[in-house]
């Protein structure tokens, strides 16, 4: 059963289309990742999908609920956290837990335990009296994914949750994005870090252009990218001729000498190890690895949205500072 | 009862974290007192009580305009105000909660010149039934322009420079400080379509019995202009904040 199925969605600025008839689903209970560049569509396909915005043509449906026409209801078991940390300044940690639960109807005697019981999950317990502009940038993230949390909803958005904040506030929101997921929480997570992705996600969605170029897991994205297969060799020499001499006895091969310890072959077809174990066994060259090498998620997300990393190394940064 | 619990939440927040702050309240304080020392200055002779319409006036529209474009601007710029557009609650009950604290600060505003006046003159003759309806719809028909402004508005200055661009004509046209049989004839259609002109009306009448129009077309009008405006206001949110 899906949780979120999104169906030909399409959001226009004037002339600029920002999302481009776009169709996916998130089942329930999934992490769903929604991976790309600034400016690929992510953002504005969140903002359709929480009714912070309006689609120029398509359908939403959330649990069921069509969110074009029942907005206020999909709200409701929604958690939401923008790229932004957005709490208020003026309010400390547990009043900012208890406004928000108010916000959904959650009566006093509920909500203070659950503010509680969020901080200290959170290891927030003892910044909890603190102003929220006193706290960390990490704390801040921390909070507001508290805040989102606070009702219990059926389905978080996080929008670049660990964008900015330092590696133990991440490392911890990463595991916690994982537990939620056990308690039956459907997450969608939007991301500039592929690794991240790569790390938590069940499902991935690239994004570039406002459009979707591929949906799925990570090893159905990686076998969608026709990569060959490539095998790195790690012996006790390499003598300069080796590599013609691999490439004349194995027909179709592609040998690359890296260093006088190591060469890499690489072939269409898959490399059977014991008839190239046995050659070089018969030149007495012992080896001491052989490792397949597979392209890495980046290179799928290169490869098929046309978009290099370093332009996404590059938006980190600018994220970040 | 969950939209009643999101109300409070959002009006008590707001009295909180804004109203109740001491630049607020001083303001709240402060510029009232000024005006009402500033009128009896240039007007030695005049009496307290002929004063008291157009000050109570000017408080409630200066309270409740600019706080509303600025909480709202200061908020929206931090986006802590998607928060109340994503609560699974009404755009009407979330405007109203914003609202109730506006003008629940500009009654507030309204009756500083009234018990500083109560030290120098006798207020019994004052037609109390009349005053508080009359400066709670003041209150809400300031409000909403106020949350017109907000509407408009990106930055906290631009709120504050859109209200002044209100606020000043208005003091001026409503027949606070001119008769608007004084007024060049081209204006006086103005005035009548300000919704002060029927506040500062009921005023008058209330406290120095000098009302121009019927009490009851005066309140008749100011709740058409609060209807009208808090549904222009609804429909300006739902076109311009949820793009």
């Amino acid at each position: 059963m899906e949780m979120v199925r999104v169906t030909n969605l399409k959001k226009k600025y004037g002339n600029f289309t920002a999302v481009d008839d776009i169709s996916f689903d998130i089942k329930k209970g999934e992490i769903f990742g929604f991976l790309g560049p600034n400016g690929a569509g992510k953002t504005s396909t969140i903002n359709m999908i929480i009714g912070l915005s309006r689609p120029t043509a398509g359908d939403i449906a959330v649990n069921g609920i069509d969110v074009r026409k029942q907005t206020k209801k999909a709200q409701a078991i929604m958690g939401i956290v923008a790229d932004e940390s957005n709490l208020y300044n003026e309010m400390n940690g547990f009043d900012n837990l208890c406004f928000c639960a108010a916000l959904y109807g959650i009566r006093k005697e509920e909500r203070e335990p659950k503010a509680r019981q969020l901080l200290e999950q959170f290891r927030l317990t003892d910044a909890g009296n603190r102003p929220y502009k006193a706290y960390s940038k990490g704390m801040r993230r921390k909070l507001t994914i508290a805040a989102a949390l606070i009702h219990s909803p059926r389905i978080l958005f996080l929008d670049e949750p660990t964008t900015g904040i330092d590696v133990e506030s991440s490392r911890y929101i990463r595991d916690m994005i994982v537990d939620l997921k056990k308690q039956g929480t459907t997450i969608f997570l939007t991301t500039h870090y592929i690794e991240e992705a790569q790390r938590i996600c069940d499902r991935i969605a690239f994004i570039a252009n406002g459009r979707i170029v591929a949906t799925g897991t990570v090893p159905e994205l990686m076998e969608s990218v026709k990569h060959g297969h490539t095998i790195h060799f790690i012996t006790d020499e390499i003598t300069e001729c080796l590599a013609d001499e691999v490439q004349a006895h194995f027909r179709g091969s592609n040998v690359t000498i890296r260093s006088d310890r190591s060469l890499v072959m690489a072939s269409e077809q898959r490399i059977p190890l014991l008839p190239v174990m046995a050659f070089f066994r018969d030149k007495g060259i012992e080896v001491y690895e052989a490792e397949e090498l597979r392209p890495s998620l980046e290179d799928v997300f290169v490869k098929l949205t046309g978009i290099e990393s370093s332009m996404l190394g590059k938006e980190k940064a600018n994220t970040t500072s | 009862m969950k939209s009643w619990i999101a109300f409070w939440n959002i009006l008590k927040k707001d009295i909180k974290n804004y109203y109740l702050k001491p630049p607020n309240i001083s303001w709240g304080i402060i510029f009232p007192l000024s005006w009402t020392l500033m009128q009896l200055i240039r007007s030695p002779g005049k009496n307290v009580l002929e004063l008291l319409p157009g000050l109570i006036a000017m408080s409630v529209l200066f309270g409740t305009t600019s706080m509303l474009a600025v909480t709202i601007t200061f908020e929206r710029s931090g986006r802590s105000f998607e928060r109340l557009l994503l609560a699974p609650i009404s755009l009407s009950t979330m405007v109203l909660a914003k609202m109730a604290g506006t003008i629940v600060f500009g009654i507030f505003n309204a009756f500083v010149p009234v018990i500083f006046a109560s030290f120098f003159i006798n207020l019994s003759a004052v037609k109390w039934g009349a005053l508080l309806p009359a400066v709670f719809l003041i209150a809400i028909t300031s409000s909403l322009m106020g949350l017109l402004i907000a509407v408009s508005a990106e930055q906290v200055f631009e709120a504050q420079t859109f209200s002044n661009f209100f606020r000043f004509p208005m003091l001026f046209l409503c027949g606070l400080f001119i008769p608007i049989s004084s007024l060049p004839a081209f204006l006086r259609p103005v005035s009548y379509c300000l919704p002060l002109t029927y506040g500062t009306d009921i005023l008058k009448g209330a406290i120095i019995g000098t009302n121009t129009l019927s009490p009851a077309l005066c309140f008749g009008l100011l709740l058409v202009f609060s209807t009208i405006l808090f549904l222009i206001c609804r429909y300006n949110i739902n076109r311009k904040w949820i793009l």
